[in-house]
C-alpha cells in the first residue's frame, strides 16, 4: 500500500465528507445542470459545502470533480473542452476549505456509458481518466478516488490510469444489484472486484452510493477479507424516497451513524456518507468514533 | 424440430452469429415465421429474464441475449409484415428531462425490442412536449421513461401531466423505472406500471398491452 496511507491509516477510522451533489441541490443547482461545473461558475458555493464537511470533522473531504471527464461531458462541449480546468479548480476549492485540517481526495466517478454496449472504446475511456487524474494530480490532490463504479472493467482503466499520476488510489464499486444486493450492477462479486482493483494497482478498495447503510455490513466485511486491507465506505442515507413530491432521504443522521461500530469491526478504515448524507451525519461519525 | 431447439440456446447463451443462422436456414427451409418467434425465440428470453431473477445472468448476459433476439427478429420481421403479423406494439422511451443516464434506458430499450416490440429511442434530457409529439407522430402505444436522479424523478410527473393536457394520455401505457423509482412512486404519478428491471419492464409492457 501507499505510504501516504499507511500513514493516514494509523489512526483508523479516517472520517471521509458526505454528499456534494445533494449539498449543491439544497444551494440552489438545478436538475440537468452539471454540479460540476460550479466550480468555474459557482465556485464559493462548492467551497460552502467543502468547509462544512472540514468543519463537521472529516478528515479526509473530496472534490466536485465526480463527472468531470470527457466522455461523460461528451454531450457538452463546452464543459468538455474544460474539463481539465473543472478538474483543477474543483481541487483548488477543496484544498482551501480544508486547509491544515484535511486531506483532499480528488472524486472521479463513471463515465455513464457503457463498455460492452459499444458506446464507448477502452481507449476514450482510458484517455478520458487520465486526463481527469492528470489535471487532480497537478492542483495537488493528495489521493484519488475511483467511486460508485458498477462496472468493474470500467473500474478497472479509470485505476490503471489513476495510476500513471503516482498517487495512492482508491477504488470502490456499487453493490446493489441480485437477489441478495451484494453484485454490481454487471454481475460482480466483492470478492471479484477486490481481486481486480487490487491487481489493476488500487491501494484500498471500498463500496458506495447502493442500498442503505445496512447493507453495507456484509459487503465490507468480505471486502476486507478478499482485500486484507482496511475498507473505504459510504453509504447512502438509505434510498430516496417522495414525500410531497419532494425527494428525501429517510435515514437520520444518529441511526447512520449507530452502524458505525460494526462497520469498524467488520474492517472500515475509511467511513462517510454518499448521496442525501450531511455535515451532520459527519457531526454524529465523529462523536461515535473519537 | 432439433435446430430449431438450437435457435432457443443460442439466443439463451447470447450467440448472435449460431442464432442468426439457425434463423435464415429455418425461414429457407419454409417454416412458419409465427411459429419461430413464440415457440422458440419468445420462450428463450423468458428464460433469459427467469435466470436474471435467479441471478445466474446479470447485465452482460442480457445484453447478448437481446441482441441475438433482435438479430433474429431482424431476420424474421419481414416475412411478418408480409404475412400481416403486427409488432407486439411501439414504444416511445426516453430519459427524461434534466437526466442525461442512458446506460439503463438502452438497456430497457434493447430487451424490449428482443422482445417483439419496435422501440423508438428519444435519447436522453427529454423534454415532455418530446414525448407528447412521439405519441401523437408516431402513433406509439407506450411511453417508458427513465430517470437515474432523485432531482429528475418529478419530470416523469411532468411528462404525464403533458399527455393528459394534450389529449394523448388515454392513447398509451406508461412505463417508468431508474434507480431512485419505486412502485409507489409510479403509483402516486399515474404511471400505468414500473419495473425494478429490465426483463421485467418487457414483462410489464406485454401485459399492460393485454390489458
Amino acid at each position: 500500500m501507499h505510504k501516504f496511507l499507511e500513514n493516514l491509516l494509523k489512526n483508523t477510522p479516517v472520517v471521509l465528507d458526505g454528499a456534494w451533489g445533494t449539498q449543491l441541490q439544497l444551494k440552489g443547482l438545478q436538475p440537468g445542470e452539471v454540479p460540476d461545473s460550479w466550480n468555474l461558475t459557482n465556485p464559493n458555493k462548492v467551497f460552502e459545502v467543502a468547509e462544512s464537511y472540514v468543519r463537521a470533522g472529516s478528515k479526509v473531504i473530496l472534490t466536485n470533480t465526480f463527472g468531470a471527464n470527457r466522455v461523460r461531458l461528451s454531450d457538452l462541449p463546452e464543459l468538455a473542452n474544460n474539463v481539465s480546468e473543472i478538474n483543477k479548480r474543483g481541487v483548488q476549492i477543496s484544498k482551501s476549505a480544508a486547509g491544515n485540517a484535511a486531506y483532499v481526495f480528488a472524486s472521479i466517478g463513471p463515465s455513464g456509458k457503457l463498455l460492452m454496449s459499444g458506446d464507448v472504446t477502452e481507449e476514450e475511456l482510458f484517455n478520458a481518466f487520465l486526463e481527469q487524474a492528470q489535471a487532480l494530480a497537478e492542483a495537488g490532490a493528495d489521493a484519488l478516488v475511483i467511486e460508485t463504479m458498477s462496472d468493474i472493467e470500467e473500474a478497472v482503466i479509470a485505476v490503471k490510469a489513476a495510476k500513471l499520476t503516482n498517487l495512492p488510489i482508491v477504488a470502490c464499486m456499487v453493490f446493489d444489484c441480485g437477489k441478495e444486493k451484494d453484485r454490481t450492477m454487471m454481475g460482480n462479486t466483492p470478492e471479484e472486484a477486490a481481486e481486480r482493483l487490487i491487481s489493476a494497482g488500487a491501494d484500498i478498495v471500498g463500496s458506495n452510493c447502493g442500498q442503505g447503510i445496512e447493507t453495507f455490513l456484509k459487503i465490507c466485511e468480505r471486502l476486507y477479507k478478499a482485500s486484507s486491507r482496511p475498507v473505504w465506505i459510504k453509504p447512502n442515507a438509505g434510498l430516496p424516497v417522495m414525500i410531497d413530491g419532494r425527494v428525501c432521504y429517510k435515514t437520520t443522521p444518529e441511526e447512520f451513524a449507530s452502524y458505525v461500530p460494526a462497520l469498524i469491526s467488520a474492517g472500515a478504515g475509511f467511513i462517510g456518507g454518499c448521496c442525501g448524507t450531511t455535515p451532520d451525519f459527519i457531526v454524529q461519525i465523529v462523536k461515535t468514533v473519537y | 424440430m432439433e435446430d430449431l431447439k438450437k435457435l432457443s440456446d443460442a439466443i439463451i447463451n447470447g450467440d448472435v452469429q449460431t442464432a442468426r443462422s439457425v434463423t435464415e436456414s429455418a425461414l429457407n427451409a419454409g417454416i412458419d415465421p409465427v411459429k419461430i418467434v413464440h415457440d422458440y425465440m419468445v420462450p428463450a428470453m423468458n428464460e433469459v429474464g427467469r435466470r436474471f431473477d435467479c441471478n445466474e445472468y446479470f447485465v452482460p448476459e442480457l445484453l447478448l441475449s437481446a441482441r441475438a433476439m433482435k438479430a433474429c427478429l431482424e431476420l424474421v420481421k419481414p416475412k411478418l409484415v408480409s404475412g400481416g403479423v403486427k409488432a407486439q406494439g411501439r414504444v416511445v422511451i426516453g430519459t427524461v428531462k434534466g437526466d442525461l443516464h442512458d446506460i439503463g434506458k438502452n438497456l430497457v430499450a434493447a430487451m424490449l425490442e428482443g422482445g417483439g416490440f419496435e422501440v423508438i429511442d428519444l435519447g436522453v434530457n427529454v423534454a415532455p412536449e418530446k414525448f407528447v409529439d412521439a405519441v401523437k407522430n408516431m402513433d406509439a402505444n407506450i411511453v417508458a421513461m427513465s430517470a437515474l436522479l432523485t432531482t429528475t424523478m418529478p419530470a416523469m410527473k411532468t411528462t404525464i401531466d403533458a399527455l393528459k393536457n394534450s389529449g394523448v394520455r388515454d392513447k398509451v401505457k406508461v412505463l417508468v423505472g431508474g434507480a431512485p423509482i419505486t412502485q409507489k412512486f409510479a403509483e402516486e404519478i399515474g404511471a400505468d406500471g414500473y419495473s425494478e428491471n429490465a426483463p421485467g419492464a418487457v414483462a410489464l409492457a406485454r401485459k399492460l398491452i393485454a390489458a
